[in-house]
C-alpha cells in the first residue's frame, strides 16, 4: 500500500510540475487577452514617484475613453542596465509595447526595424499638431522622413552651482555674474572649481554620471573646443583631432594639476552639497526640490570655439515585436499630444515649438527663473547638439572607455592615448 | 548490504503487488517500477532539459550564427565568431586577466583557508568566535558584500582614509593597473575563504591523533608532521576545494561588474565578464555565445585534468 501511495504521490507531483511548466510556457507575461482587453506596458528608467504619478494619471485619463485598454503599466528598469535589460526582453520574446530609448541607442533602434513607424498615427491623431515637433528634436529619431520614436525629453546640459559653497570658497564672481559679463569661459569655470576644492573640504566640479567610465558625458566639455567623438557621418574618428587634444589636455590638467575635478575613484554628489559645480541635464533639477543650499544654473561655459550647448535626448518608441502595436501607438499619440506634453514639461523639456516659450516652461518649472529657462533650456535646445550616438553604440562605448582608461592618471600622454582611442574604434566605426 | 536491498522489496512485492505469473497484464511489476522511476525523476529532468541542456545546445547553435537582437535576424556565420575571438585585440588582455585572477584566487584562497583551519583546529579559547567570524561572509549576500567593498576601496574611501591616518598614501585600488585585479581577488577571497576553511577544518578533525603521536614519537617536528602526515590525509579535501575554487574563479561576475566593470583598460576583464559584455552590452549574441562555449570548454578541460591527476596527488580516496 505504501509503495502504491508513494507512486500515486509522485505521479501527482509530476503532473503538477508538467502543468506548471505548460502554464508558464503558455503565458507571455503581459496578461493581455484579445484586442478587447489589452494590457499595455512601457519600459521607463525613471522611478521618481511624482513622475510615475503623472504617467499613471495620463494613462487613467486615456483608459476612460478607451475601454479596450484594460491596463497601462510603466515598467521601471534602472538606467545603468536599461538597454541591456530591454534588449534581453526583446531577445526573450517578451518585448514591451512601448519603450524609452536613450539617444545613444537611437541609431541602432531606428535602423534595425525594432521600432514601428509612428508618423501615420501621430499625423492622424485629432489635434496632435505633428508639425509642431521641432526638426532638431526629431532628427535623431527619423529614417527616410518617417518618425520612429517621439522625443519626449530634449534636455539641455547646464552648469549647476552651489552659491553657498562658492561664497565659502571666496569666489568673487558667481557663474551668473560671469555669464552676464561675457566671461563665462571654461578657464574661469575651472579656476572657480579649483578654488572651491582648495578652500573648502568639498570637491570643485563634478561631471555627473561620468565617473571616468561614461565618457560621452564629456561632450559638454570638448564641444567648447569644437571637438567631437566622430564626424557627422560617423565614419571618421575625432578623438585624435587637435581640438580634442587641447580639450582633453585642459581636462587632464584640471583633474591632476589643479584638482578642480574629483580624481578617479573619488565620489562627490553636487545635489548632496558635496561639490561647488556640476554639469548635468536640467531635468536633474528635481533633485534640488529639498535642497539644503542656495543654487543657480547657467549654460555650459564657452571654449576656444565659443559657446557650445549639449542636449541629452530620450524617445518613446512602439516595439515592432509588441503584441498591440496599434493600441500602443494610439496611446503614445495621446501621451505626447499638446496637452499632455505641457504636463510632462515639468520634468522633460518638450519637443514642441509652441511650448518652448519662457511663459509655458515657467508654469511647468517653478524652480527656475525665466532668465535661467531662457538661457539654459530655450537657447540650449535651439543652439545645442545632441550627445554623440552611433550604430553599434554599446560596442563603441566599451572600446572608447577601455582605450581612454590610461589617460586617467597623473603624467599620462594625452595625445598618445587619444590616438589609441581612434585605433581602437576605427574598425567599429567603419562597420 | 546488497542482500538487504534485494530481499526487502521482494518480500513486500510478493505479498502485495506481484501479478500472477503468465497473467498477461500490461502493467507488469517491471513496467510499474520503470514508470515510478521516471515519474520520480521527471520534475528534475524537466528542469534540467529546460534550463541546462536546451540553453547549452542553444549557445552552441548561436555561436555559429550572427544574431541581431533588435531586428531579430539570425544568420549562419560558420566559425566567424570563433575566428573573431582569436583576432580580437581585447583577447590577450582578457586571457591575462582570467589566468591571473584564477591563479591569484586559488592560491590565496586555498592557502589562507588551510592556514585558518590549522589555527582554528588548535584547542584554544575563542576559536568558535573566530570560526564564526571567518565563515560569516559566506552567508552574506554577494552583491551587498561587494557594494560595501566598493565604498571601502574608493580612492577617498574607508581603507585609504585609515591608511592616511597612519601616514600611508594608499593606491587608487580600483583604478590602478595592478591594484584593481588584486583588489577584486582579495574581495573574493574574503567572501569565500570561510567555506574552504570549514571544509579543511572538518578534514583536519578527521586526521587520527594516533598517527600524529606516532610521528611525534619518531621525532618528526610540527612542520614535518603537517607535510608528511596531515597534508596527505586531507588531500581529498584539497582536491575538492581546488576544483570548486578554480571553477568558481572562472565564473566570477558580480564582483567585476560592481567593482571595476572590467577596467581599467581590460585589466580585470575576465572571460565570463567579457562574454556578458559581448552578449548583453553589445547585443552580439553570436560572438557572446562563442565566448561562452570557449569558457565552458576551459572549465570542462580543467576539471577533467584535475580529476585525471587526482591519483598522483590525492593520498587516498574512500
Amino acid at each position: 500500500m505504501r509503495t502504491r501511495r508513494l507512486r500515486l504521490t509522485s505521479l501527482a507531483l509530476s503532473a503538477a510540475s508538467l502543468l506548471a511548466l505548460s502554464l508558464a510556457g503558455c503565458s507571455n507575461g503581459s496578461g493581455s487577452g484579445g484586442d478587447a482587453n489589452v494590457s499595455l506596458r512601457m519600459t521607463v528608467w525613471s522611478n521618481d514617484p511624482s513622475q510615475t504619478a503623472l504617467f499613471n494619471s495620463i494613462a487613467a485619463d486615456y483608459r476612460k475613453t478607451h475601454p479596450d485598454v484594460a491596463s497601462i503599466a510603466f515598467d521601471y528598469i534602472p538606467i545603468d542596465n536599461y538597454t541591456t535589460a530591454l534588449t534581453t526582453q526583446i531577445a526573450g520574446s517578451n518585448p514591451p509595447d512601448m519603450a524609452w530609448v536613450l539617444e545613444r541607442d537611437a541609431p541602432d533602434f531606428v535602423s534595425s526595424g525594432a521600432l514601428t513607424d509612428l508618423t501615420p498615427t501621430l499625423q492622424k491623431a485629432a489635434g496632435y499638431q505633428y508639425d509642431d515637433l521641432t526638426p532638431a528634436a526629431t532628427k535623431l529619431w527619423k529614417q527616410g522622413g518617417d518618425l520612429y520614436a517621439y522625443p519626449f525629453s530634449t534636455s539641455p546640459f547646464g552648469m549647476f552651482y552651489n552659491k553657498d559653497l562658492l561664497t565659502k570658497a571666496g569666489v568673487a564672481q558667481t557663474p551668473d555674474q560671469l555669464l552676464a559679463a561675457h566671461q563665462w569661459t571654461w578657464q574661469n569655470a575651472e579656476k572657480m572649481a579649483a578654488q572651491v576644492a582648495a578652500h573648502t573640504d568639498k570637491q570643485g566640479l563634478v561631471v555627473r554620471d561620468w565617473d571616468y567610465k561614461t565618457w560621452v558625458q564629456l561632450a559638454g566639455v570638448w564641444r567648447g573646443w569644437g571637438a567631437d567623438a566622430w564626424s557627422a557621418d560617423g565614419k571618421t574618428c575625432g578623438f585624435d583631432s587637435p581640438q580634442m587634444q587641447q580639450a582633453m589636455a585642459f581636462l587632464h590638467d584640471a583633474i591632476f594639476q589643479d584638482k578642480a575635478l574629483p580624481g578617479p575613484g573619488e565620489t562627490a554628489d553636487f545635489f548632496a552639497g558635496e561639490s561647488g559645480l556640476t554639469i548635468t541635464q536640467i531635468s536633474r533639477a528635481t533633485l534640488l526640490a529639498t535642497h539644503p543650499f542656495d543654487w543657480g544654473i547657467v549654460p555650459l561655459p564657452s571654449g576656444p570655439a565659443g559657446a557650445s550647448q549639449v542636449i541629452g535626448q530620450a524617445g518613446i518608441g512602439v516595439m515592432t515585436k509588441g503584441s498591440h502595436k496599434q493600441q500602443a501607438a494610439d496611446f503614445l499619440a495621446y501621451f505626447s499630444d499638446a496637452a499632455n506634453s505641457t504636463k510632462l514639461a515639468r520634468y522633460f523639456p518638450p519637443a514642441r515649438t509652441s511650448q518652448l516659450t519662457t511663459a509655458t516652461l515657467a508654469k511647468a518649472n517653478p524652480m527656475f527663473t525665466p532668465q535661467q529657462l531662457q538661457d539654459v533650456v530655450i537657447d540650449g535646445i535651439k543652439t545645442g547638439s545632441v550627445l554623440p550616438s552611433h550604430k553599434n553604440s554599446a560596442k563603441i562605448a566599451n572600446l572608447v572607455q577601455n582605450a581612454l582608461d590610461p589617460m586617467w592618471k597623473s603624467g599620462a600622454d594625452v595625445d598618445a592615448v587619444l590616438s589609441g582611442v581612434c585605433k581602437a574604434i576605427a574598425p567599429a566605426l567603419s562597420e | 548490504m546488497t542482500t538487504v536491498h534485494e530481499t526487502e522489496p521482494t518480500g513486500e512485492r510478493a505479498s502485495t503487488s506481484r501479478p500472477p505469473a503468465g497473467s498477461g497484464r500490461f502493467w507488469t511489476l517491471r513496467r510499474q517500477d520503470t514508470l515510478s522511476g521516471w515519474l520520480f525523476v521527471l520534475p528534475q529532468a524537466l528542469g534540467f532539459l529546460a534550463f541546462v541542456l536546451y540553453p547549452l545546445i542553444a549557445v552552441v547553435y548561436y555561436s555559429f550564427h550572427t544574431s541581431n537582437v533588435l531586428s531579430g535576424v539570425t544568420k549562419y556565420a560558420g566559425t566567424r565568431n570563433y575566428s573573431q575571438l582569436v583576432h580580437d585585440p581585447a583577447t590577450p588582455s582578457v586571457a591575462r586577466a582570467t589566468v591571473l585572477f584564477c591563479i591569484g584566487l586559488v592560491v590565496i584562497n586555498i592557502a589562507l583557508a588551510m592556514l585558518l583551519a590549522v589555527l582554528l583546529n588548535q584547542r584554544l579559547r575563542g576559536t568558535t568566535v573566530f570560526r564564526t567570524l571567518f565563515f560569516s561572509p559566506v552567508v552574506v549576500s554577494l552583491v551587498a558584500w561587494t557594494i560595501t567593498w566598493n565604498f571601502l576601496l574608493q580612492n577617498n574611501g574607508g581603507i585609504n582614509s585609515m591608511l592616511h591616518v597612519v601616514g600611508i598614501e594608499g593606491p587608487n585600488w580600483l583604478r590602478g593597473d595592478n591594484s584593481a585585479l588584486v583588489s577584486v581577488v582579495i574581495v573574493q577571497v574574503f567572501k569565500n575563504v570561510g567555506l574552504n576553511m570549514v571544509l579543511f577544518l572538518a578534514a583536519l578533525q578527521g586526521v587520527p591523533r594516533s598517527l600524529l603521536e606516532a610521528a611525534e614519537i619518531d621525532g618528526a617536528g610540527a612542520w614535518r608532521r603537517f607535510r608528511s602526515v596531515v597534508l596527505p590525509l586531507i588531500s581529498p579535501t584539497t582536491l575538492l576545494t581546488t576544483i570548486v575554487t578554480i571553477s568558481g574563479s572562472l565564473q566570477v561576475f558580480a564582483q567585476i561588474q560592481i567593482l571595476t566593470e572590467g577596467g581599467p583598460n581590460n585589466r580585470t576583464n575576465v572571460l565570463v565578464y567579457f562574454f556578458y559584455q559581448q552578449a548583453f552590452d553589445n547585443h552580439d549574441f553570436g560572438y557572446g555565445s562563442a565566448v561562452a562555449v570557449v569558457l565552458f570548454a576551459i572549465i570542462l578541460v580543467l576539471t577533467l585534468v584535475q580529476w585525471r591527476l587526482r591519483k598522483k596527488w590525492v593520498f587516498y580516496e574512500s
